[in-house]
């Protein structure tokens, strides 16, 4: 066997292994908060370029609507709506646990309520969305 | 029953990097996953490195990841982990060999909130006397055993090592709010600083993680609120209004 002059590993795991980490519940509903919140900054960003092309007139922003109104783009909205809800509602359950520890005992019920009620207004946005198309 | 346990082997004299075996055990369904690894290095490669001291739940030394999981070696029975079992060290820390990880980092921190009694007035003639109330109010961080399942199980450990990690808030939590504690104010700046509580995300890993049942997540939001309000919530407290 050849001995090899010893490399120190990076201690530091992956993104990819801290996933695969089987934490409880809690581990999931971060993943998602953290995922709402890119998603959330994604369309702010998108938002941010339809505004800014109003400047040039209502000819080019009504070319960009298109994009709204496709049928491509209507998953991402309802995607969007239960992500607003969803990081809104979580980060109040946040806000409790931090602010009242004794709250800690009821951290699962508080996130099984603002994922119910996420999902809950989502339903109503799709058939919102169905309503008006 | 017969088992089969993968293992994460690294030996960093030879190896360029970790990779898994795999061996087979008899063992008993009310046998613990340590008793496995005995069996598989007395009895069928003594190279394995693992490490555990007590065998009963209490120093705290062979945390591992099992199944996916940071649990104590000594606290698992097989019989709840099916018949495939892996078997890893924990993340986030240098592995010196196999299942054996580099915990001086983790002391350090653990040293770092001075995890001691502080209390510079003359000593009464028998012991300082506490109320059973008192008492009461840090019982569950007295538990800790230092196996550091819950900071190796936390994402702001794993994103930044420089955080100080639930172990050591858990630690600190058990001083400050001790009756008799002169060092709260310390110990709560030392955790106020970019590396203490406030990397806390919530995650909840810690209180899953930890073999002691100590509620982790409580104790970090209780040392939160001291510092908002600067005081410890005990009663008879005159000297902590800032």
């Amino acid at each position: 066997m050849e001995r090899r002059s010893v490399r120190h590993r990076r201690a530091a795991p992956s993104v990819w292994e801290g996933l695969r980490y089987r934490g409880g519940m809690g581990q999931w509903a971060w993943v998602l908060h953290r995922l709402s919140g890119l998603g959330i900054l994604l369309f702010l960003v998108l938002h941010v370029v339809d505004i800014f092309l109003a400047a040039f007139g209502p000819e080019v922003f009504n070319k960009l609507l298109f994009l709204y109104h496709s049928w491509v783009f209507r998953p991402f909205i309802v995607l969007l709506v239960f992500g607003v809800v969803y990081h809104a509602l979580n980060g109040l359950r946040l806000v409790i646990v931090d602010f009242w520890p004794a709250a800690n005992a009821y951290q699962k019920p508080m996130w099984i309520g603002a994922t119910a009620l996420s999902l809950g207004v989502t339903a109503i946005s799709i058939l919102a969305f169905f309503w008006e198309g | 029953m017969e088992v089969r346990i993968r293992i994460q082997r690294y030996n960093p004299e030879v190896d360029e990097k970790p990779h898994w075996e795999e061996y087979t055990v008899e063992v008993e369904p009310t046998d613990r996953v340590i008793d496995a690894l005995h069996q598989i290095k007395w009895f069928q490669d003594g190279t394995l490195a693992v490490r555990r001291s007590c065998l009963h739940g209490i120093c705290g030394s062979d945390a591992l990841v099992i199944n996916g999981r940071n649990r104590l070696a000594c606290k698992t029975l097989v019989r709840d982990l099916g018949k495939v079992i892996t078997v890893a060290p924990l993340r986030g820390f240098r592995v010196i060999k196999d299942l054996v990880v580099d915990m001086e980092p983790f002391f350090r921190k653990f040293r770092s909130v001075m995890p001691y009694l502080v209390n510079d007035e003359r000593p009464p003639a028998h012991e300082r006397l506490q109320s059973p109330e008192e008492r009461a109010r840090f019982d569950d961080t007295t538990k800790c055993i230092l196996c550091a399942a819950c900071t190796t199980a936390c994402p702001s450990f794993w994103a930044d090592s420089r955080y100080v990690g639930p172990a050591a808030i858990v630690q600190a939590h058990r001083f400050i709010f001790d009756s008799r504690d002169q060092a709260w104010r310390e110990r709560l700046q030392i955790l106020n600083e970019n590396t203490g509580v406030w990397r806390c995300r919530n995650v909840f890993n810690c209180v899953e993680a930890c073999p002691r049942d100590i509620n982790v997540n409580k104790a970090i939001a209780e040392v939160r609120q001291a510092l908002i309000t600067g005081s410890r919530g005990l009663p008879l407290e005159d000297d902590e209004v800032h």
